[in-house]
């Protein structure tokens, strides 16, 4: 891992590994929404509405398994000073926020027809909301610095915050008010799961390839990280010029 | 002139045996604490500012929602809690800008006492100064908008749990954004989804106040983290301090 920590060898070691992640992301998202889409019966009460669970529901466990890596990249980056760690926590951001607000949209797409509006104050609705809401300020406070580095250092406190807060946000809004329909898919205890098995295959599959797209593109948003973060040092040089910049001599 | 405010200088003469020692923990925040009351009746028309916000912002509701008193009853409670998170925001952000600017703030670190017992000592000061003032007004801002009397009381206890609580995670905010380009917008988009509980609590202390049903357990909740935050957030401050002054 110290190997990995470098950013040349970590540059060289995403690259070789993107392409892979990537082609099994997009084989997996294929056949899972193929296997959500055609092979899946309808649900005998929602019809084939249902079927934005497929997109809804992976988008809804990574807007929170991103959350959680980037505030366990940001304490790495805060505790251990890793230049690598702050470019990976600060590249989590847009992807979390993006996967967010996939979620709010499908979620809203699939509640006109059920539910009968767009949106509503529930608790899992407006915890997501407050998610989107903490990426936001996660993003915006990385950008306000002009130093990229305090930037990302503040900015990953402020997820350390965040994740600190998330269970009081989620418990209090539930507190608050709940009209979303209870958790489907039970890992710890599959007896209780009510979810028929045609349709947790495909689900399964769809997390699976989220997850892998997620890494995919994080792997590739780290390396163009990097390289605008570390565009003085040589190794960068390297990589543009093709061959290592003149370091001795008279200057020009 | 200037030592004569600065919080961490000690003017007490010492024994020319003994090396020149620091202040106490205690007598450092009084210090500190003595310093901030200072500087703030030396601007004291600022002080008015917030004020005048909630007041203006108040006026504003009847305007815009109709003066039927039985409706201005009803949402009297949840609208001044509101305004008073918004009148807070301003303040909030400047609370450790000038330090950052001036210098201040390399001292607080170099300081043998811990930062985050002087980042709380700073919060309990902007408290008195900048929100304290707030909850006094409440009974008139309460009158402009037909509060009910009952729900008075228990507005003003919602408010002296749940301010606190807000300049504590405020504080962490303010001193993440010190040494940032712009602030401003950033700090309420920041702050609002860790406000949302602290809210949710207060305003269903106050609903419950108004609908005569017991309120006690949400005020206690408020209380809990109220606790829990005057022990996490200065550290976390304190954390967000030093990101702000190294260079």
């Amino acid at each position: 891992m110290h190997w990995l920590g470098s950013p040349p060898n970590f540059y060289r070691f995403a690259g070789a590994l993107r392409p892979w992640l990537m082609a099994v992301a997009l084989a997996s998202a294929a056949v899972g929404l193929y296997g959500g889409l055609v092979l899946a019966p309808p649900d005998y009460q929602q019809g084939d509405a249902y079927r934005i669970i497929f997109i809804h529901v992976p988008s809804a466990w990574m807007s929170l398994f991103i959350y959680a890596t980037m505030a366990v990249a940001g304490l790495i980056a805060l505790v251990w000073r890793v230049k690598l760690a702050e470019v990976i926590a600060m590249e989590c951001a847009p992807t979390g926020a993006a996967f967010t607000l996939i979620t709010l949209l499908t979620g809203s797409l699939w509640g006109k027809p059920m539910w009968g509006t767009w949106w509503t104050w529930d608790a899992r609705l407006t915890s997501e909301l407050v998610l989107f809401f903490l990426y936001l300020g996660v993003i915006g406070l990385y950008t306000a610095f002009e130093d990229r580095r305090r930037g990302a250092r503040a900015a990953s406190l402020l997820a350390l915050v965040g994740i600190v807060n998330l269970p009081i946000i989620h418990y209090s809004v539930q507190w608050w008010n709940t009209l979303h329909q209870g958790t489907t898919v039970d890992f710890l205890d599959p007896a209780r799961s009510s979810i028929a098995p045609a349709m947790l295959w495909p689900l399964l599959v769809m997390a699976l390839a989220t997850h892998l797209y997620f890494f995919a593109s994080l792997l590739g948003r780290t390396r163009t990280g990097l390289l605008s973060l570390e565009s003085g040092k040589q190794w960068v040089r390297v990589l543009v010029d093709g061959q290592p910049a003149q370091t001795t001599g008279a200057p020009t | 002139m200037v030592t004569a405010i600065h919080p961490l200088a000690d003017s007490t003469p010492v024994a020319a045996t003994t090396r020149p020692r620091s202040p106490g923990t205690l007598r450092a925040c009084a210090a500190l604490l003595r310093r901030d009351f200072m500087l703030a009746w030396r601007r004291r028309g600022e002080l008015f500012l917030p004020l005048l916000y909630a007041v203006i912002v108040t006026a504003l509701f009847p305007f815009a929602l109709g003066p039927d008193p039985e409706l201005l009853a009803r949402i009297a409670g949840g609208v001044l809690l509101v305004i008073v998170v918004l009148a807070m925001l301003p303040a909030l952000e400047a609370m450790f800008r000038a330090d950052l600017e001036d210098g201040t703030l390399e001292q607080w670190l170099l300081a043998p006492q811990p930062l985050a017992l002087l980042a709380l000592t700073r919060v309990i000061a902007h408290w008195l100064t900048t929100v304290l003032p707030l909850i006094i007004v409440m009974p008139l801002l309460g009158a402009l908008l037909n509060l009910p009397v009952k729900v008075l009381p228990v507005l003003i206890a919602a408010l002296l749990l749940a301010t606190p609580l807000l300049v504590l995670l405020g504080s962490v905010l303010s001193a993440l954004t010190a040494g940032a380009r712009r602030s401003g917008i950033l700090l309420a988009l920041m702050l609002l989804p860790l406000a949302v509980p602290v809210v949710i609590f207060a305003a269903g202390a106050i609903a419950a106040a108004q609908s005569g049903m017991p309120y006690l357990a949400p005020l206690t909740w408020l209380a809990a983290a109220l606790v829990l935050a005057i022990v996490l957030a200065p550290l976390a401050c304190a954390a967000a301090l030093r990101i702000a002054v190294e260079t």
